[in-house]
């Protein structure tokens, strides 16, 4: 009972940060701003999902002794570690080509990078 | 040499992780255990130069892996939840006061630039734009900058993170 | 025999969330000023495309999706840098 408990938490968690993210995508002004949202909150959001998984497979595994229960916990967290280091990076990515493109911060305070290579 | 013993232990390592449960010698079978050797071995010989490039065997220190492990629990994982927490704020109050700024910091391994650009990414109002090859300066993003902060020239590393001092654990892990 | 699973009634509903969740980025993805714009969208349908497979792969009982989701989060990040790469004038 408490177990499905912290399962269901996990998952409320994990889709409001989802949900979060997909209404800073839509809601925010530039493109720097939006992937503030979407990198954070999804990664955030996933990381939870994936994590009650895990909850899961280990304790059907500690319940019945049936190892593919414990491929399933393993495999899940090793998607999440997979997900949480691609993302980071690939949002660095975009981040450094759109500003080489030539898209700027629109509402900005200050732009140092503009004065370092124009 | 090293550098093949580094990495086909490495692609054995995950080949084990990935096929646990399998039987019963520990928790692997025979065949599986055969074959991650033969794999690993493979492995060792085709990618033996990208692994360790500029041979420099400090991960391979088991204190530092577990350093490593711990600094991703514990401190990262806090101000990880901080930052959502701020992302959430702001999503819902649209608030916001853009700007990219020039943020120094004294790493100088590829690995720790590398720790320090994903944790910024990843921690509260910041993701690294793009980085100054020759001072390994970062640009970054900052999603709500402090009243007359836009005036300095460079911020310091440690000035980004509140809760917990993520550049020294860098520092140590992987200077 | 009994079933080792033990049935959870939420796995369902959560998956059906996050498929709205796509459909709601598809709508950045469609309406978007610039190229980058469009592939932020696309990573984030990306991430939550994963995120569902291991759902998906624990409502459906079938342990071989997890691994098409390691797969899949890879491939996207391949996909993600080769996007950047082409934006950015470097290809």
């Amino acid at each position: 009972m408490i177990i499905e408990g912290v399962i269901l938490i996990f998952l409320l968690i994990g889709t409001s940060f989802n949900t979060l993210g997909v209404l800073g995508l839509l809601r925010f002004p530039d493109l720097y701003t939006r992937m503030h949202a979407t990198t954070k909150a999804t990664t955030f959001g996933s990381i939870f999902t994936s994590l009650s998984v895990v909850v899961y497979g280990l304790w059907l595994f500690f319940d019945s002794k049936d190892s593919q229960f414990m491929v399933l916990a393993i495999h899940a967290f090793i998607a999440m570690l997979a997900l949480a280091f691609t993302n980071a990076v690939g949002s660095h990515a975009i981040a450094r080509a759109a500003h080489r493109m030539g898209i700027k911060p629109s509402p900005a305070i200050c732009d140092r990078l503009e004065e370092f290579h124009p | 040499m090293i550098p093949f013993i580094i990495t086909a232990l490495f692609g054995f390592f995950i080949y084990l992780v990935f096929t646990a449960g399998s039987g019963n010698i520990g928790l692997w079978s025979s065949s599986e255990l055969i074959a991650g050797v033969a794999l690993g071995i493979l492995t060792g010989i085709v990618t033996r130069n990208f692994l360790c490039r500029k041979k420099n065997y400090r991960m391979a220190n088991p204190i530092r892996l577990i350093l490593l492990a711990v600094y991703i629990i514990l401190p990262f994982f806090i101000e990880m939840t901080k930052a959502n927490l701020d992302v959430a704020y702001r999503v819902i109050t649209m608030k916001i006061r853009p700007g990219i700024v020039r943020v120094e910091s004294n790493l100088r391994t590829d690995l720790g630039i590398f720790m320090l650009a994903n944790s910024i990414t990843l921690t509260p109002g910041t993701i690294t734009v793009d980085i100054d090859e020759k001072t390994h300066d970062l640009f970054i993003h900052n999603i709500n900058i402090g009243e007359g902060d836009e005036e300095k020239a460079a911020f310091k590393d440690v000035e980004l993170f509140s809760l917990a001092n993520l550049p020294a654990w860098i520092r140590r892990i992987a200077e | 025999m009994n079933d080792p699973w033990i049935l959870l009634p939420f796995w369902y509903p959560i998956i059906a969330v996050l498929v709205i969740l796509m459909a709601g980025s598809t709508i950045r993805l469609y309406k978007g000023p610039t190229p980058a714009d469009r592939a932020v969208a696309v990573d984030t349908v990306n991430t939550l495309t994963v995120a569902s497979l291991i759902l998906l792969g624990v409502a459906f009982r079938e342990i071989i999706f997890i691994d098409v989701a390691i797969v899949y989060s890879l491939l996207s990040f391949v996909a993600t840098l080769f996007i950047a790469k082409y934006l950015g004038g470097e290809l």
